[in-house]
């Protein structure tokens, strides 16, 4: 019964996308990208239900294995872009964010969604504060990652002086480099808090703050290269360079989220 | 004697073949009377702007007159022939006088439709006016070919879609800066195409402008009536760090604004973007600004590429043009055919003579048993008759024959003797059969 709101959710993100793409191919057909939007809205509202009563039913919040991982990280996107197009209004960027998201959660709608048992120490407030400041950091990086792609290709139409139907799709550079450094600024202390409240938490449960498992150093990797990102950029970085760090930056979090969680053996395993 | 256009235009040539033949609006008169030394150019214009160079010339023999031509734009820019050969186009005859309305209409342009050919063209005809290289022909073609471009321009809708390339600009702005307010342009050089982007760009919002000039009194003058600020040549690198569009045009033989130089006003203003305009020709920004990060830099061809909105409303307009080009081309054709004055002393005798033929048989045919004698004598009669009326117009029109203002002489003759065509009926006349038929079938 649960699973059919996750199915439900997959299935309207899937029709959502539909309609980004059509509207990034017809751009005349306004219409499309607000069916889109409504629909969009429809779809992270089953998944939405669909966490709460995963939650309600395994009586802790959902983070715990790997499909309930990049089933959270599919609804931070969501969120994060649903946030960006409210404020911002460009419907390209639902062209290209709904299909990653339906990329990014493949492996779940395949995956079981059996709830398995927690280790009783890790149960905690700490769990939901860590994890969730930690996906919306992520799902900031993925935003940030959408806009670069989105970046380099109308930047590569300007510099090739080739404007092809994609350049009018698109929105200007500086609208580009603008949100995806917003997104970085806001999506980089959010991961650190997660840093942060994680290792007061592992603190809580096993009494060391850092252990150097593998999911941490790799986190490390990731915490820094944004940070070297965002220093470089109030020494005047922008524009491609910076997009393609951040590309870079999500390719980590990408193998962070997707290789070494299932991988490396520690206490992140899942 | 027959028109020929020798040239190249966007179409045919790169903007680097076409910078290596420019004619700098300064050194056209000399060209000019250069190129009337070479041996069957009657008459001559230059026309010279960023996406052509053309001349419009009158010569005794077409096939020869354009190899003169050719030979003499090779000689003058120091280019071997079979450069040239590539990229220039001829049209003689029939086909220069539709080029030179086409051209003038626009519907030759880059941007079909865009305004500022005509006036190019106007002046190109005021500078071989003051130089004396034009007379009869070519003083018919451009004022007809002016005439043509504003019927063109007010029975069609073509300049009204066009896009031209002040509008590609700031299209392309939009997508390097999205919003164009709180933005700096700076003119470098102060050309008419850079002063029109220019102020479409600030009625786009662009609220600060810089203007650099060689003579700094014409840079107050700019700066005055865009509200913004002047700024001597000689400190326009530092000013550019302020500025984030610039516009050039200053008609400088070399590059005005080089790499090193971007490089170093990209790092002051902390790699924000610039957007580079060279509308000039020959260049005056270094093509190797591109390759700088965060610098887009534009040049007339590339601009060509952001103007394809609308192309389906505007080809029927465009059809419209060509239509009233044919015409006038028709037109134009028979004030030339009446320019020779052989022709229509044979048609003005043949036609009294045809006159004098129909009378003569209706008067002979009315008329009972006359003898071959009269016959005879009314037959000379009339001929001296036709010789005594002709004789003073055929002895103008041979003298018009050899004077250059002679074509309206010929023309006028053509028209009083009704040569041409049908002469249509008064319109009384007219008005009165048509009343008549009505009355018939009631």
């Amino acid at each position: 019964m649960n699973l059919l709101f996750f199915y439900a959710a997959m299935g309207v993100y899937a029709v959502s996308a539909a309609g980004y793409v059509t509207y990034f191919v017809k751009p005349e057909r306004k219409r499309v990208a607000d069916i889109a939007l409504w629909t969009t809205f429809l779809a992270f509202l089953c998944h939405f239900i669909y966490f709460i009563l995963r939650w309600t039913e395994g009586g802790r919040i959902p983070v715990t294995n790997f499909f309930e991982a990049i089933n959270a990280l599919g609804m931070g996107i969501i969120l994060v872009f649903l946030v960006m197009e409210l404020r911002y209004r460009i419907p390209a960027l639902g062209t290209f964010m709904l299909p990653l998201v339906l990329v990014l959660m493949a492996p779940a709608a395949i995956l079981s969604g059996r709830l398995e048992g927690l280790n009783p120490i890790l149960k905690s407030a700490w769990l939901g504060i860590h994890t969730s400041l930690a996906v919306l950091g992520d799902a900031a990086f993925a935003f940030s990652f959408i806009v670069s792609v989105m970046y380099l290709i109308q930047e590569r139409q300007l510099k090739h002086k080739h404007l092809g139907a994609i350049f009018h799709r698109l929105p200007s550079l500086d609208v580009m480099d603008t949100i995806g450094y917003r997104a970085l600024s806001i999506g980089w202390p959010l991961f650190t808090l997660g840093m942060v409240t994680g290792s007061i938490w592992a603190e809580t449960a096993w009494g060391t703050y850092w252990s150097w498992d593998p999911k941490e150093t790799w986190s490390l990797i990731v915490w820094a290269i944004y940070l070297i990102l965002l220093h470089l950029r109030t020494i005047g970085w922008r524009g491609r360079k910076m997009a393609w760090m951040s590309i870079v930056g999500f390719s980590f979090v990408l193998l962070s989220f997707y290789v070494v969680s299932r991988t490396a053996v520690g206490k992140h395993s899942f | 004697m027959s028109i020929v256009v020798v040239g190249l235009n966007h179409k045919t040539a790169p903007v680097e073949v076409r910078e290596k033949l420019s004619f700098p609006e300064a050194t056209v008169p000399q060209a000019l009377k250069k190129l009337m030394s070479y041996g069957g150019v009657k008459e001559s214009i230059i026309l010279s702007t960023c996406n052509r160079v053309e001349i419009y010339a009158v010569v005794e023999e077409s096939a020869k007159g354009v190899e003169q031509i050719k030979r003499f734009i090779s000689e003058y820019h120091g280019l071997s022939p079979e450069i040239l050969e590539k990229s220039l186009y001829v049209r003689p005859d029939a086909e220069g006088a539709r080029h030179a309305f086409r051209v003038a209409s626009s519907l030759d342009s880059l941007v079909v439709g865009e305004p500022q050919i005509l006036g190019q063209l106007k002046d190109a005809f005021d500078i071989a006016l003051k130089t004396k290289t034009t007379s009869t022909v070519m003083n018919k073609l451009l004022k007809k070919a002016i005439s043509v471009a504003k019927r063109v321009r007010t029975e069609t809708r073509l300049a009204e879609g066009a896009v031209n390339i002040s509008f590609a600009a700031v299209e392309l702005a939009r997508k390097i800066f999205n919003s164009l307010e709180e933005k700096s342009v700076m003119l470098l050089g102060a050309g008419e195409m850079a002063e029109l982007a220019a102020r479409h760009l600030l009625n786009n919002g662009v609220q600060t402008i810089m203007v650099a000039n060689r003579t700094f009194e014409r840079a107050v003058e700019l700066a005055n009536e865009f509200r913004g600020s002047a700024v001597r040549f000689e400190d326009f690198p530092a000013e550019m760090v302020m500025a984030d569009i610039l516009i050039c045009s200053t008609g400088a033989p070399n590059y005005v604004v080089r790499q090193e130089m971007v490089s170093k006003v990209m790092k002051e203003r902390r790699h924000k973007p610039i957007f580079m305009i060279d509308i000039s020709v020959p260049r005056n920004i270094d093509p190797a600004c591109d390759r700088i990060d965060n610098v887009y830099l534009y040049n007339v061809d590339d601009l060509q590429g952001v103007v394809n909105t609308n192309v389906q409303g505007r080809q029927q307009e465009a059809e419209k043009a060509e239509e009233i080009v044919r015409q006038e081309v028709e037109t134009y054709l028979q004030w030339e055919r009446s320019l020779d004055a052989v022709p229509t002393i044979v048609d003005l005798r043949e036609k009294i003579e045809e006159l004098r033929r129909k009378e003569l048989d209706k008067t002979l045919g009315q008329l009972d048993g006359v003898s071959d004698d009269h016959r005879r004598a009314l037959d000379l009669m009339s001929q001296a008759i036709v010789n005594k009326i002709l004789h003073a117009p055929l002895v103008v029109l041979k003298q018009a024959a050899a004077n250059p203002e002679g074509g309206d002489v010929i023309s006028i003759a053509r028209k009083i003797f009704n040569l041409d065509k049908e002469l249509k009926k008064p319109a009384h006349i007219h008005a009165r059969s048509l009343g008549e038929t009505s009355n018939k079938s009631e």
